[in-house]
């Protein structure tokens, strides 16, 4: 067991690091400097008060994504409809703080984000729906449902929330806002917010929720066999759909607190939310672990914060950022593939263990 | 499960000792020379459209006056999603750029936000408006008027009676384009229909292409898009159609698109409605180096000052002679072109 642990620490870091030497390379290869770059990179996610604000604002919904895509992935499920469900969260909270501004001040922001996260979640349910009853693949359901919710924002941002004539709704009052003058002071005018401290929170639950209750354990016990499970007296069809439920409200509150804490509005957008995306492979690098996506998130956050400055302070296009970030899950799943080579060699009898746990 | 919150730990203490030692000084850069950098929207440079041409024209502007791209000189940075616009502007504020370009109407909040809390900075939206602050110039180009023209242009080309219009996404800046085509069709021939899709994004060259084959299917023989990326799609089943012996054409966007429509067996670009994003950079950026940043203003680009216009890439004489025709009464103010 101590041997699993160092493992799943110690692979994650060399795929880091491998990750930014091959960022290196490339840099090497095209005339950049490595050290300055990355120099900037470290500044500009970290140096001042005002960095590590945006680094922290930035790792918010990242975190949620993550632990979205987690959740579906333990029970065995492959939600690619975070971006989706971010965004129906987004929209739903922005709906209802705007709709419902008359509200008083802290109960408006909590009717708010429940009612963004449960649009996610009600988004997830349906791949969960269909998954469990009619066993259609929650693959395709999710990545569909991606593009319906961005044509349905789309459509009722334009047609519903826009004044005629522009393409974003109104701002939100300021007592639905998460942000704060404290946390703006802290962080020299930074968009830090609330949402931040939530989403830890909200890390600690899905933690305990994984490791500590029955729930959590049915959950996994799906993901590992689902035919043992139903055969140990599981409901598997709940499970899924719970499972499914569970992974959009994350999601969706991701969006529901960026857009409360960050964008304050929405708008009408060119193409799906890439935050979707990018938590699957926060997920992944910490293997589905909801402290380890803490980490990976902020790894990620500051990555793309500080990735910012690479262009501005010296004259390697952000992008690198990008093949950096490439590389890293790259190894990860490289590293799957040695696991599974090893596995190869072990497996004449694991599957006792399964029963065993 | 120690380790990593050991860890976290630790770096979180990392980044509040960085933090407190962090450089807070808001110095004046020392007028020498003017700087500016531009912020893009979802798009990258070289989207081959708004954000590049708005990038040439910077790019034109820093090496006129013999300035470097970085510090000190002209720069871009890229978004790859809404939440990077207010981390790229602040970036720039605090590299000290002093007029920063914002492209886009997704950047509306950022710059009104960044405007409220740096006034020593100009700040230009492209194609948006962003009100009450003397240091926010809002930046318009009246695409209803070039749009205008390419409805004559096709409207005196097509043989079918039928054209069409193919947006990318249906937002104003994008309606302001149908709305003009439609006019300028009508004007000329009110019996001709005008077919109206959007591709509901501007990157997804394959939709376009479905849909601009589904209207030359229906009948339609000249296309206008304003689809950006996505309007590939459109030239690419012009060129099908014109393999199997349809006369169609395509009428570009943004700059001259004639390049896009050359094929085998000739080319299918019949004109483009051309903005130029890069000479609208260029002029501001000039205005702000000569202490005349027009502040607090609506500069609009128009027919008139060439800012918006129609290029011929394949017009026959006579629809040639009614595009100059019709340009004339539009500068004149003989005819206004609705934008709405």
């Amino acid at each position: 067991m101590n041997c699993k642990k160092y493992s799943a620490l110690v692979f994650p870091l060399m795929s880091i690091v491998s990750g930014f030497v091959v960022g290196a390379i490339i840099m090497l290869v095209f005339g950049y400097d490595p050290l300055q770059n990355y120099g900037n990179l470290l500044v500009g996610s970290f140096g001042g008060a005002y960095s590590i604000g945006e680094t922290l604002r930035n790792m918010t919904p990242l975190i949620l994504t993550a632990l979205g895509f987690a959740v579906s992935s333990k029970a065995g499920f492959f939600n690619i409809g975070g971006s989706g469900q971010y965004l129906m969260g987004w929209f739903g909270a922005v709906v209802v703080a705007l709709k419902w501004s008359w509200l008083p001040g802290w109960f408006l922001i909590i009717v708010s984000i429940m009612s963004g996260a449960l649009l996610g979640g009600v988004w997830s349910a349906i791949a969960g729906l269909l998954r469990a009853y009619c066993g259609t693949s929650e693959v395709i359901t999710t990545i569909m449902l991606n593009y319906v919710a961005l044509y349905f924002v789309n459509f009722a941002v334009k047609n519903w929330l826009a004044a005629q004539g522009h393409d974003s709704s109104a701002t939100i009052t300021a007592k639905a806002s998460l942000r704060s003058p404290l946390l703006a002071s802290l962080t020299s005018n930074s968009t830090l917010h609330w949402g931040f401290i939530l989403a830890l929170l909200v890390c600690l639950i899905i933690w305990i929720y994984f490791n500590r209750t029955r729930a959590g354990f049915e959950l996994r016990s799906i993901g590992l066999n689902e035919r043992a499970a139903q055969y140990a007296g599981m409901n598997v069809r709940k499970t899924i759909i719970l499972a499914m439920l569970i992974s959009g409200i994350l999601a969706g509150l991701g969006g529901a607190l960026d857009g409360l804490g960050n964008f304050q509005n929405i708008s009408v957008s060119n193409s799906l939310p890439q935050v979707g995306y990018d938590g699957m492979a926060v997920a992944i690098l910490a293997s589905y672990n909801p402290l380890g996506i803490i980490l990976s998130s902020l790894l990620f956050s500051a990555l793309q914060i500080g990735g910012m400055s690479m262009s501005v302070y010296s004259n390697a296009p952000t992008e690198i950022v990008s093949i950096v970030t490439g590389s890293i899950i790259f190894f990860i799943a490289i590293k799957y593939a040695f696991e599974i080579i090893l596995k190869k060699y072990k497996l004449s009898y694991p599957k006792f263990n399964i029963a065993g746990k | 499960m120690k380790r990593p919150t050991a860890v976290a730990a630790v770096l979180m203490t990392f980044g509040l000792i960085l933090g407190g030692c962090g450089n807070h000084g808001h110095q004046t850069a020392s007028k020498t020379q003017h700087t500016a950098a531009l912020v893009t929207d979802g798009g990258g440079i070289d989207d081959k459209s708004f954000n590049q041409s708005a990038w040439e024209g910077l790019q034109k502007w820093g090496k006129h006056r013999h300035l470097k791209k970085g510090i000190g000189g002209y720069n871009y940075v890229q978004s790859s999603s809404d939440a990077d616009f207010m981390p790229n502007i602040n970036k720039l504020i605090k590299a000290k750029y002093q007029t920063i370009f914002a492209l886009g109407y997704t950047l509306n909040t950022a710059v009104d936000t960044a405007a409220k809390q740096n006034p020593q900075t100009n700040f230009a939206i492209i194609d948006s408006i962003v009100p009450h602050h003397n240091n926010v110039t809002s930046v318009q180009f009246k695409t209803e008027q070039s749009s205008y023209l390419a409805g004559v242009a096709a409207a005196k080309t097509t043989k079918t009676k039928k054209v069409g219009f193919i947006g990318g996404v249906k937002s104003n800046v994008i309606t302001t384009f149908e709305r003009g085509f439609t006019q300028g069709v009508h004007a000329v021939d009110p019996s001709i229909k005008v077919d109206v899709k959007y591709v509901g994004a501007f990157t997804k060259a394959d939709v376009g292409k479905s849909l601009a084959s589904a209207m030359f299917n229906n009948g339609a023989d000249i296309i206008f898009h304003a689809a950006g990326g996505s309007g590939a799609g459109v030239f690419s089943a012009a060129k099908d159609n014109r393999k199997n012996n349809k006369k169609v054409w395509v009428i570009g966007v943004d700059q001259d698109q004639k390049a896009d429509g050359q094929y085998s067996g000739g080319n299918v670009t019949l004109a483009s409605a051309i903005k130029k994003v890069d000479t609208a950079v260029e002029d501001i950026a000039d205005k702000a180096d000569q202490k005349k940043f027009p502040g607090n203003k609506i500069v609009t680009y128009d027919l008139k000052g060439k800012g918006v216009d129609l290029i011929n890439d394949n017009l026959s004489v006579s629809a040639q002679k009614a595009v100059q025709e019709y340009r004339q009464k539009i500068i004149k103010g003989q005819i206004m072109v609705k934008s709405k």
